[in-house]
C-alpha cells in the first residue's frame, strides 16, 4: 500500500528525508555545539537527542517496523528530541554554532518524515482521514514555533528584535487580565457593536438601494467615496464626534465595514438569473416573496464574502483607531504604548490574540457559509 | 385561505363562461416589436390563433421565428405592441395573476438550496396553501413524473432529465388547466425524451388539460399535439396551422405510419418554405 503510494512520485521523499536526518546527525556528531568548542558529548541531554535522532533514521532507511507503531514512536521521538534541544538551548542562548543547527535541522526533517508517513495512513479510513486532517496543520504550527524558538534562543536574537515563542507565552500567562480587559474593550464592544452595525445597516441600504434605482445611482458613489477615506484621517475625527470609550472606535468600524458589505449585497440581489425571475413572475409572487424565496438566498455567497472580509478588517480598523485616542485600555492602546517602553514580548502577546480572535471570527463567518451556502457549486461535497 | 382560493375558481369560472365557453386563448392581429439599439426588430407580426381547451398545440419553427416569444406572451413574460390576447379570457396579466397556467421552461429551473419535494412546494407557498395540501400534491405530482424517492434530493444530485421532470411536476402542482412548455426536453437525449413525451401525452389524456407547446423537432410536434402552429422568420409569423387528424390515444410505434409522416411531411414542406422566403 504505502510503496504505490510512495512510487507514484519522482523520488522517494521519506527515504531522502531520514538520509537526509542521518547526515545531519553525523554533522552534529562531529561539529562544535556550542561557543567556543563544546562537542555533542559534553551536553549529556543533546547526546540523547542525537543517538535517537539517529536511530529514527536508520530505523527508516533500513525499513524495519514500518507500519503504524513505528511511526508513532517516530513522532514520540521527534517531539523528545525538539523538547531536548529547546531545554539545552536556552542554557546556552546565543552560544549556538553548526551542531547545534545541524540538530535542529535533523529534528525539522524528522517531523516532516513524520507528516509524510502520516500522508500515508490517510485513505485507510475516514475517521482517521478526519484526525490526520486537523493534526497535519497543528504540527505544521507547531514546527514553526519550535524552529523560531529554537533560532531566537539559538542565536540570541535580541528581545526587542523578536522575543522567543516561550517569553511571549510566559508574558501572556502573566497578564491574563490585562489582556481580557483589553480583549472587551477592543473585541467584544468596539468591534462586534461596529461589525454588525456596520453590516447589519449595509444590507438594509442594499435592500432599499435595490429597491429605487435613484437610490443606486445617489447612495453607491457616496459609499464608495466614504471606504476611499484613508482610516488614520476618520479615526481622530469620530474620536472628536464619539468621544474617547468605544463608541468612536466602531465607529470607524462601520465606515470600514459598510461598503463591502453594501457592494456585495447589491451585486448579489443581482445575481439571480432571467429565467429564476421569469419563474416567479409565473407565480405572480410578490416582491418580497421574490426576494425572500429567489433573490436574497442566490445573494449569500455575495453577502458571505463580505462578512468574511469584514471580520478581518473590523479588528484592524478597531485596533488601529484606539492609537488615536482611548481610554487606558484596549488592544491598539496596549500595543502603542507597550511599543514605546520597549515591552515588545506584550506587543506579540496582543498581536497574539489578536490573531487568534481574528481567526476564531473568521472561521465562525465561514462555518456560518458553510452552513447556508451548501448548495453552492464552492460548497458542495 | 381556501374561501379565497375558492372565490378565485369561481371568478375564474365566471370568466370563462363570459367568453365563448372552450375558448382558451384568442390571439387577434397580435405584433411584437422589440426596440434595439440596432433599430426595431419585429419579433412577432400579425398573429392571429385560437387554442380551445383540451388542445395540445404545438408552436414549430427555425430558430429566431418568436415561437418562443409568443410563449411568452401568452404567459404574460412579453407584452405585445399591438393587436389583442385573452387568456381564459381576460387578459394574460389578469391570467397570471389567476395562476391560471403552468408554465415549464428550457431548463428546469431549480433552485439549488431546495430539495426536490421544497422546489414543487415553492409555488404552493406563494400561493399560500395549507401545509397538508402542499404534501398531498408534493406527493402526487412526483409521484406522476416517476419521481418518487428523491423528495429529499437537491436538484444538483439529480440527472438533468430528473431535473427537467421535477420541474414539469412543479409546474403541474399548480393544478393549472393551461401547461405552458418552452422545448422543455430539448436539452434531453432522445430516449428520455421519447419517454417523458409519451409520459406528457398520458398525462394530458388523463387530465385534459390545454397544453401549448414550443419545440423545433418534427417527430415531438406530429406526435404530441392535435393542433401544430408552423412559424417563420423575419418577421415571426405563422406560416401554416395544421390540425392533427391522429386518435388521441397514441403511443410512441404511431411514428412509423403513413398519417403521421403525412403530417410530418407537411410540417416540414411548411418549415422549408418558411426558411426560403427569407433567401
Amino acid at each position: 500500500m504505502s510503496t504505490t503510494i510512495v512510487s507514484r512520485r519522482r523520488f522517494d521523499m521519506p527515504a531522502l528525508l531520514a538520509w537526509f536526518v542521518v547526515t545531519m546527525v553525523v554533522v552534529g556528531l562531529f561539529m562544535p555545539i556550542f561557543k567556543p568548542d563544546i562537542g555533542v558529548m559534553e551536553v549529556p541531554k543533546l547526546a540523547v537527542c542525537l543517538v535517537i535522532l539517529a536511530i529514527a533514521g536508520v530505523r527508516y532507511e533500513l525499513g524495519f517496523m514500518r507500519n503504524w507503531i513505528g511511526d508513532v514512536a517516530l513522532g514520540l521521538v521527534t517531539a523528545v528530541a525538539a523538547w531536548l534541544l529547546i531545554d539545552t538551548a536556552s542554557d546556552y542562548a546565543g552560544e549556538a554554532t553548526i551542531g547545534f543547527w545541524a540538530l535542529t535541522a535533523a529534528a525539522w526533517a524528522a517531523s516532516w518524515l513524520f507528516v509524510e508517513r502520516l500522508a500515508i495512513w490517510k485513505s485507510r479510513s475516514q475517521a482517521a482521514t478526519r484526525i490526520i486532517n486537523l493534526v497535519i496543520p497543528a504540527l505544521f504550527g507547531i514546527t514553526i514555533l519550535v524552529i523560531w524558538q529554537l533560532v531566537v534562543t539559538g542565536a540570541g536574537v535580541p528581545k526587542v528584535l523578536l522575543p522567543a515563542p516561550s517569553e511571549i507565552w510566559v508574558r501572556l500567562t502573566g497578564s491574563v487580565p490585562i489582556l481580557w480587559a483589553d480583549f472587551q474593550q477592543t473585541f467584544l464592544k468596539a468591534v462586534l457593536a461596529g461589525y454588525f452595525i456596520g453590516c447589519g445597516s449595509a444590507f438594509l441600504t442594499a435592500i432599499l438601494v435595490d429597491r429605487v434605482p435613484f437610490l443606486r445611482r445617489g447612495l453607491l458613489p457616496i459609499g464608495n467615496l466614504v471606504s476611499a477615506l484613508p482610516i488614520i484621517g476618520v479615526a481622530p475625527i469620530m474620536v472628536m464626534w464619539f468621544g474617547f470609550d468605544w463608541p468612536s472606535k466602531a465607529a470607524v468600524v462601520i465606515i470600514m465595514t459598510f461598503f463591502p458589505m453594501l457592494v456585495n449585497t447589491v451585486s448579489g440581489l443581482a445575481a439571480s438569473d432571467a429565467m429564476q425571475r421569469d419563474l416567479m413572475r409565473t407565480y405572480a409572487s410578490s416582491y418580497w416573496q421574490t426576494l425572500f424565496k429567489l433573490r436574497l438566498p442566490m445573494a449569500m455567497p455575495f453577502i458571505f464574502n463580505a462578512l468574511k472580509i469584514n471580520s478581518t478588517l473590523a479588528l484592524i480598523g478597531a485596533i488601529v483607531a484606539e492609537f488615536f485616542g482611548t481610554p487606558i485600555v484596549g488592544m491598539g492602546f496596549r500595543i502603542s504604548t507597550e511599543v514605546g517602553r520597549m515591552n515588545v514580548d506584550m506587543v506579540w502577546a496582543e498581536i497574539a490574540i489578536a490573531a487568534l480572535a481574528g481567526s476564531l471570527f473568521y472561521g465562525i463567518v465561514a462555518l456560518l457559509e458553510r452552513a447556508v451556502t451548501f448548495w453552492h457549486p464552492s460548497m458542495r461535497r | 385561505m381556501t374561501a379565497l382560493a375558492s372565490a378565485k375558481d369561481t371568478e375564474m369560472v365566471v370568466n370563462k363562461n363570459s367568453a365563448s365557453p372552450n375558448r382558451v386563448i384568442d390571439i387577434d392581429n397580435l405584433s411584437l416589436t422589440f426596440e434595439t439599439n440596432d433599430g426595431p426588430v419585429h419579433a412577432l407580426s400579425d398573429i392571429d390563433l385560437k387554442i380551445d381547451e383540451g388542445d395540445f398545440v404545438s408552436f414549430i419553427g427555425p430558430s429566431g421565428c418568436g415561437k418562443t416569444t409568443l410563449l411568452r406572451v401568452i404567459a404574460d413574460l412579453e407584452r405585445p405592441t399591438a393587436g389583442s390576447i385573452t387568456v381564459n379570457g381576460v387578459s394574460p396579466e389578469e391570467a397570471r395573476l389567476n395562476r391560471a397556467y403552468g408554465y415549464v421552461f428550457q431548463a428546469a429551473a431549480l433552485y439549488p438550496w431546495r430539495t426536490i419535494a421544497r422546489n414543487i412546494a415553492l409555488p404552493l407557498e406563494i400561493m399560500g396553501l395549507g401545509k397538508d395540501v402542499q404534501q398531498h400534491r408534493i406527493k402526487k405530482n412526483m409521484e406522476l413524473v416517476n419521481l418518487s424517492g428523491f423528495e429529499k434530493k437537491y436538484p444538483w444530485q439529480l440527472s438533468g432529465g430528473m431535473q427537467q421532470r421535477a420541474s414539469i411536476a412543479r409546474a403541474l402542482a399548480v393544478e393549472p388547466d393551461l401547461l405552458l412548455m418552452d422545448e422543455p426536453f430539448g436539452a434531453l437525449d432522445e430516449i428520455v425524451r421519447d419517454h417523458l413525451n409519451e409520459q406528457l401525452l398520458q398525462l394530458w389524456a388523463k387530465t385534459n388539460k390545454t397544453v401549448v407547446f414550443v419545440t423545433h423537432s418534427i417527430p415531438e410536434a406530429v406526435f404530441l399535439s392535435t393542433k401544430i402552429v408552423v412559424l417563420c422568420p423575419r418577421p415571426g409569423r405563422i406560416y401554416d396551422i395544421i390540425d392533427s387528424d391522429l386518435p388521441r390515444d397514441r403511443n410512441l410505434d404511431i411514428r412509423e405510419t403513413p398519417e403521421f409522416l403525412k403530417i410530418a411531411h407537411r410540417v416540414r414542406d411548411g418549415l422549408r418554405a418558411g426558411h426560403s422566403y427569407e433567401d
